[in-house]
């Protein structure tokens, strides 16, 4: 690579794709190297997909001021970005007197962080927000929400790249060296020089230190299981419903995506392992067990998918989960941003944590504007979502949109072809599936997976034995059964 | 300003509209052209008409309603030459996605959105396949998990080789003919678990589709974890006690790049959801009268939409039932669904139909729970017995089928003694 980048950006999850997209504001050479075939394929995908309130961060921290800072904005972002957010509140509920002194404390917590639109609710009016919630009291916080994870990160992603940044997808960084003022970062697919890089490795952000000579940060990891339930089960639950937070664990969550999906989860559990993805049986049914004690209107009849994500958190020697670290060390690693521990609530933080990033920046260097940044960034186009006389309309212009490939979710053809050639280009099954929702429903691609990996072979013009369901490396075929 | 242009959905009348063109909706519409009915619509999703027939390969199809053994295409083609010979309108890569309780339904396809209100609505969607996910298996999610359909279509329709090292989980039909198919185009089947103690799949698929070319069966036994981050590199089995709880220290682990899932079909009703359908939860489609009329007047359904059939052979022959019924329905000789009760109870899992409304003989659908020897199933209402059919041997896997003839307006009891 003989080019030089003003700014590295190490990781294309949610955060970095937030500081790529923030830093196109300005005239400068960005980069963004991602070890995964796609971006979001890590923490940022693997959650529960909720714009939080602020309440539950200690007061004064980082986690809170973005977090109330970034709920407040979701809003405008979500149009400006075209991804799907709702702002349809929350509700923590509980039983026992102490449990109601505890919700008290998170909404004082929460109106000290800056949050607003708490209040405790009493039986009648939280089966009033909530029917069929079980519960004899509730905290609801009106200004939480949901968002779609994927969507969000590959609208940065993609306003990002509209604005001149650059994806390098499958490039994992093996090695970061000085070079006089620059750096030299080395990957699986090539070097690039440098003048800044920034650590958004999200899970691997301790690696990633280390590689820039900020040694000693001790990353533990929680790990979080989920079942996804059906959507028709969303339509009778209006928002998320969650326990009482300990100061430690959010506690067990019936949630929905903005798909109308229902989330059981997550089980936060500490592991040494930041890759391994598995579900495990015991949590499975500690999933359905302590979810039905809030919210008991589902069968396992109702289980569409599992999944699991993993949260790298920032913790003190004995152990204490510390706050988010953004830090400058211009001693060690001048004009290299590190952030640590950036875990929950990181998708609802990721636009303010960019702008604080680059307030860092700017402390050192003075970028200038980019006058011909455009925030504007549009999704594709639902089928599932236009009237009947946009639907004929949209088959008039397209009649790709008439031809229906996914029956359960709506999807057709013309939304698969976008997704396949929208900006980051798309190159493996979970690609089209996240930007689509194709294969998300019921029959999980059961009628339409053979058509999709057919389109891709199409489009993308590879064999039969590239196609790929989303890591590298999960290759779908072996082969032909007979050569044509 | 745009400009309004011209409305862009078309309408369009016809007495019968027929949701899919598999067996259950050709059956369904050459019955119904036989009968007089010429206003007929069949729309299918796919390009050709067919439905699941058309990936169905092997031979065996056909043997009760045609006296002869043939390929799934074969079996279809059957009836696609009757359609074609009375010219019965029918559009294919035309997907349904909406039907009204007032039995407006709304099909989608390249040229237009086209809005038909149907006299009668015929719903012969199928079936599809129970998922991993719906079984919640434990473990990654690697490539390389497949319902048997999804390998069945890849290798038969698609031209593309899924697999290498195979386990196969659960002894579905579909699963045990995939077991030789994959054997036939060189991949290693190590072997099929299932997790009761009894097949689910017919015994001559157990004979002609493992036994034959060698591949075990293990009963009560099924899969516990699934391994490997990018393709799956293998899975752990756990033999199974009466509940179909894992035991623990009986894992053991088998390496394979596929596993392939047989684990039950599930009726395809969201559309008859939407339309305000009931479903019975046994069956997983609709209540329906001995007519096959649902709980939506007009709307009726068959095949494997209604409950999951283990022959062909069935499916059009319930179609045919139907077909006569829609008839009468659309000569004003049949209201409403009938009211009155058919009860099972063990070993008896369910009927179809699951109500009735008048004293005319029909044929009534079963499955047990389990396996049976030496046994009698009987309807009674009251003390009197209506239908009575003596067998050496009852399967889960084979659906029973029973004439009725009701003498009164009582409910009717169904039972296995």
């Amino acid at each position: 690579m003989n080019t030089k980048f003003d700014v590295l950006i190490i990781g294309g999850g949610v955060v970095g794709s937030a500081i790529a997209r923030e830093l196109s504001r300005y005239r400068l050479k960005i980069g963004v190297l991602e070890k995964n075939p796609d971006v979001c394929l890590e923490t940022s995908g693997r959650n529960t997909g909720v714009c939080h309130g602020g309440f539950a961060y200690d007061i004064g921290s980082l986690k809170a001021r973005f977090c109330v800072e970034g709920n407040r904005m979701m809003g405008d972002l979500a149009k400006e970005l075209d991804f799907p957010f709702e702002r349809c509140g929350k509700v923590l509920v509980g039983n026992t007197p102490e449990e109601y002194d505890r919700l008290l404390e998170v909404i004082a917590q929460g109106e000290a962080n800056g949050a607003s639109g708490m209040r405790m609710v009493d039986e009648e009016e939280l089966h009033r927000l909530v029917p069929g919630v079980v519960g004899k009291f509730a905290m609801f916080s009106e200004n939480s929400g949901i968002l779609d994870p994927f969507l969000m990160t590959i609208a940065l992603a993609e306003n990002a790249v509209h604005n001149g940044a650059a994806y390098f997808l499958e490039h994992e960084v093996t090695g970061i060296e000085r070079s006089g003022e620059d750096y030299l970062v080395t990957t699986a697919r090539g070097t690039f020089l440098t003048r800044w890089v920034i650590n958004s490795a999200g899970l691997n952000c301790g690696a990633v230190s280390d590689m820039l000579g900020l040694k000693g940060y001790r990353i533990v990891y929680s790990k979080d299981d989920y079942i996804i339930l059906d959507q028709r089960l969303g339509r009778d639950l209006p928002m998320p419903i969650y326990t009482v937070p300990s100061n430690t664990y959010m506690g067990i969550h019936v949630s929905l995506t903005t798909d109308g999906n229902v989330l059981l989860g997550p089980t936060a559990e500490d592991t040494d392992n930041n890759h391994w993805y598995g579900v495990e049986a015991k949590n499975l049914e500690y999933l359905e067990r302590e979810a039905k004690t809030i919210w008991p209107h589902f069968t396992r009849g109702d289980y569409i998918r599992t999944y699991s994500g993993i949260l790298p958190k920032w913790a003190d020697e004995d152990g204490k989960i510390q706050d988010y670290k953004i830090e400058i060390r211009d001693d060690i690693a001048p004009r290299a941003v590190n952030l640590v521990g950036i875990e929950s609530p990181g998708l609802t933080s990721a636009v303010p944590i960019a702008r604080y990033v680059i307030g860092l920046m700017q402390e050192r260097e003075k970028f200038e504007e980019n006058e011909r940044f455009d925030p504007i960034r549009r999704g594709i186009r639902r089928f599932a979502d236009m009237s009947a006389q946009e639907q004929a309309q949209a088959i008039r212009e397209d009649p790709d949109y008439g031809e229906l490939v996914c029956r359960c979710q709506k999807v057709t053809r013309a939304e698969l072809l976008q997704a396949v050639r929208s900006p980051l280009g798309v190159r493996t099954v979970t690609g089209v599936k996240y930007r689509t929702r194709a294969m998300m429903g019921r029959c999980q691609g059961g009628y339409c997976q053979m058509r999709i990996t057919r389109m891709l072979e199409e489009e993308l013009g590879i064999p039969v034995k590239e196609i790929t369901y989303a890591r590298e490396g999960s290759q779908l075929f072996f082969g032909k059964v007979r050569e044509d | 300003m745009p400009v309004v242009k011209a409305p862009v959905t078309e309408k369009k009348k016809v007495d019968v509209l027929i949701v899919g063109g598999g067996p259950a909706g050709l059956a369904a519409a050459v019955r119904l052209y036989d009968k007089g009915i010429r206003s007929i619509l069949i729309a299918e999703r796919e390009a050709q008409l067919g439905g699941i027939l058309r990936q169905c390969i092997h031979d065996g199809f056909g043997l009760t309603r045609f006296g002869e053994s043939l390929s799934g295409p074969e079996y279809a083609a059957r009836f696609i030459d009757e359609v074609k010979q009375r010219n019965i309108p029918y559009i294919t890569m035309a997907a349904v996605t909406q039907i009204t309780p007032e039995k407006e339904v709304t099909i989608v396809t390249r040229e237009r959105l086209l809005i038909v209100e149907a006299g009668a609505v015929v719903l012969a969607m199928g079936c599809r396949e129970r998922t991993r996910g719906a079984l919640a298996i434990p473990g990654e999610r690697p490539a390389g998990v497949f319902t048997a359909g999804v390998a069945q279509a890849y290798i038969n329709l698609y031209n593309r080789m899924p697999a290498r090292e195979v386990i196969i989980l659960g002894s579905g039909d579909i699963g045990m003919i995939m077991a030789r198919r994959l054997t036939l185009e060189g991949a290693h089947v190590k072997a099929v678990f299932e997790v009761a103690p009894y097949p689910s799949g017919l015994p001559r698929n157990i004979q002609q589709c493992l036994n034959d070319y060698g591949i075990p069966l293990y009963l009560s036994h099924t899969v516990t974890q699934i391994h490997g981050e990018k393709r799956l590199e293998g899975v752990t089995v756990s033999e199974v006690d009466e509940h179909f709880t894992p035991i623990p220290g009986t894992e053991q682990y088998y390496e394979c790049d596929t596993l392939i899932l047989s684990v039950g079909l599930i009726p395809e009703n969201e559309l008859s959801l939407d339309a305000g359908v009931v479903l019975d939860p046994r069956t997983r489609g609709a209540v329906v009268d001995e007519h096959l009329m649902t709980g939506c007047d007009g709307i009726f359904a068959a095949g494997n939409v209604l409950h999951v059939h283990d022959l062909v052979d069935f499916v059009s022959m319930e179609a045919e039932r139907l077909a006569d019924a829609a008839a009468r329905y659309l000569e004003g000789s049949l209201k409403g669904r009938g009211q009155l009760e058919i009860v099972c109870s063990d070993p008896v899992h369910h009927t179809v139909p699951q109500l009735f409304g008048a004293e005319e003989p029909f044929e009534l659908s079963l499955r047990v729970k389990r396996p049976l020897e030496n046994v009698t199933v009987y309807a009674r209402q009251g003390e009197t017995i209506v239908g009575k059919k003596k067998m050496r041997r009852a399967l889960p896997a084979e659906m029973i089928t029973l004439q009725v003839k009701p003498v009164s307006r009582m409910k009717l009891e169904v039972s296995a003694e």
